[in-house]
């Protein structure tokens, strides 16, 4: 408890890769949720004690095949609803779950709960400039309220660049 | 078979084609006749697989270049359609219950089960809203003492459908086991087994049909232009005070009382009329990975809180035990969330000693939407 500023939680962590579950990452976090109605993001700090596996090669492989798409990529519920991703469509999924936890941080509070429950929808937009850009509908459940949410939110990325959020 | 892409170039070629199509009978695909084909445009032909060869063999012959646009068209055929639902589903021996069932097949199931086995009879529980029949499956061996009762429900909760997969599986296990497992014949010779195995019907086929995130059920409030209760706070258990909304559109609006709904009251009809013979209160969700106790509606322990723990905690240890999967313990207000109506906490309050809400699996990744390949592991670590 922090008189007159909020509640910080200091949190010792163990990410696990969702793409090779065997390995696992510790990392420390500190989160603070400010006081107030005004609603403003919890503050978070980071650290990552080890190393991220690059990911240098599939990045490049997963950005040259959609720049090279002639149309571009369109897909809907991710995933299907017996719980099924083409697997094409996984780095998209990703991508998704990515640009979800940013919303989803953006929009916690010490009483909310966020998962992602599916992609309704993915639209992909062309650009001038060297980013990927992808307009997704998204589908978040909140636990406490049971609510499932749609949101509207556009993603940037690029390999070296990374993921960056654009709200609508 | 397979279906080529040609583009014939010279007047000789666009006979020769028209030719071939004439006597082997081809499958013109583009254009529909053979007399529209035409030099410089696209000719898409299906040709059955015994004659591949000798096609290909004459296009070469006759220097008719072309390109192979379908190598095997049955692949094609067999992946793009959704599998033959009808024919397979006769016998509940090959009833696949590594996949998510529709509702239709789900009834089928049943009697199909019914019909099978010495030990089990369906029996009419209710009618939903929609004005389906509830059915319930009751597990008993013969015998002439008076038996105790263990009732388990799914499919409360439309999109947890890893829940009705479950609920099936579990009666696959022990009608498949019971003469060969010393536990579950134990079990029978001193308990009864009632299993239901969708409460939420009507929900549960418009998850399938419009709404995979579909929660509640489907009774039409203020003119038809909202609908459902979540069935799960409409049960007579401090109704209506806490976690709960009284806004038609929330998805855990409780009805306008409680046992308002006709699934809420088949169920609450069915166990009043059991209660002293019913040890044990099942209620199947997901997700969460969680084993919750009562109550929702208040932190006070129940009575014999520390029995309920205890078994609890034994029953997430084997389950864990399995294949790693960690499950929490404890009662719904002090582990998840505050509510109120919860079928679990109405049956223990009714005076069933043993209740707990299961939520299966997973903690988040796919949610609601858990993939069919996780049914077996899931279905096996909970039994």
């Amino acid at each position: 408890d922090i008189d007159g500023v909020g509640h910080k939680y200091c949190l010792e962590l163990e990410l696990e890769d969702v793409l090779d579950k065997d390995r696992t990452v510790s990392c420390t976090a500190e989160v603070l949720y400010p006081l107030g109605s005004k609603t403003s993001a919890p503050d978070v700090q980071v650290t990552v004690q080890g190393e991220l596996r690059s990911t240098e090669e599939a990045d490049q492989e997963f950005y040259n095949r959609i720049r090279s798409l002639e149309k571009e990529l369109v897909a809907e519920n991710i995933p299907d609803s017996h719980g099924n991703v083409p697997p094409e469509l996984e780095p998209i999924h990703l991508l998704a779950s990515v640009a979800s936890g940013y919303v989803i941080w953006q929009n916690s509070t010490e009483n909310t709960k966020f998962h992602l429950a599916q992609v309704k929808h993915v639209k992909q937009v062309k650009r001038s400039d060297e980013d990927l850009q992808f307009d997704f509908v998204v589908l978040l459940h909140e636990m406490v309220s049971q609510e499932v949410l749609p949101w509207e939110l556009t993603l940037l990325w690029h390999p070296q660049r990374g993921a960056r959020v654009s709200r609508d | 078979d397979q279906v080529l892409h040609i583009v014939p170039e010279t007047f000789q070629q666009v006979q020769h084609l028209r030719l071939l199509c004439n006597t082997l009978m081809l499958d013109l695909w583009k254009p529909l006749l053979p007399e529209d084909i035409r030099a410089g445009a696209d000719l898409h032909t299906r040709v059955p697989a015994p004659l591949v060869q000798e096609v290909k063999d004459s296009l070469d012959e006759h220097m008719i270049s072309y390109r192979v646009l379908i190598p095997d068209v049955q692949k094609l055929v067999d992946q793009s359609m959704p599998r033959d639902r009808s024919s397979h589903r006769q016998v509940s021996g090959d009833y696949v219950y590594t996949e998510y069932h529709p509702m239709e097949e789900i009834y089928q199931w049943m009697t199909q089960i019914q019909r099978n086995s010495e030990l089990v009879t369906q029996h009419f529980l209710g009618k939903t809203f929609e004005n389906r029949t509830m059915y319930y499956l009751q597990i008993s061996q013969p015998s002439n003492k008076p038996k105790k009762i263990i009732w388990m429900d799914c499919g409360i909760h439309a999109r947890e459908w890893i829940s009705p997969a479950f609920c099936q599986w579990f009666v696959k296990e022990i009608l498949q086991n019971y003469k060969t497992d010393p536990k579950i014949s134990r079990f029978l010779q001193n308990l009864d087994l009632y299993v239901l195995p969708v409460l939420n019907i009507d929900g549960y086929i418009y998850s399938w049909e419009q709404d995979r995130l579909w929660r509640k059920n489907r009774s039409p409030y203020e003119n038809g232009t909202c609908y459902g209760t979540d069935l799960n706070r409409n049960f007579n258990s401090s109704w209506g005070s806490i976690g709960v909304s009284f806004n038609c559109s929330s998805d855990v609006f409780c009805g306008y009382g409680p046992e308002s709904e006709p699934e809420t009251r088949a169920v609450a009809e069915f166990i009043k009329s059991k209660k002293s013979d019913i040890l044990c209160y099942l209620t199947i969700h997901s997700y969460g990975q969680f084993i919750l106790t009562p109550y929702g509606s208040t932190t006070q322990p129940p009575s014999n809180n520390e029995e309920l723990m205890q078994v609890a905690k034994e029953a997430a240890a084997a389950l864990t035990g399995k294949y790693g999967t960690s499950y929490r313990v404890g009662s719904t207000a002090l582990i998840l969330y505050s509510n109120s109506g919860s079928s679990r906490d109405w049956a223990h309050t009714i005076g069933i000693p043993f209740c707990y809400t299961f939520e299966l699996r997973d903690t988040g990744t796919h949610g609601f939407v858990l993939p069919a390949n996780q049914i077996q592991p899931t279905c096996e670590e909970t039994m």
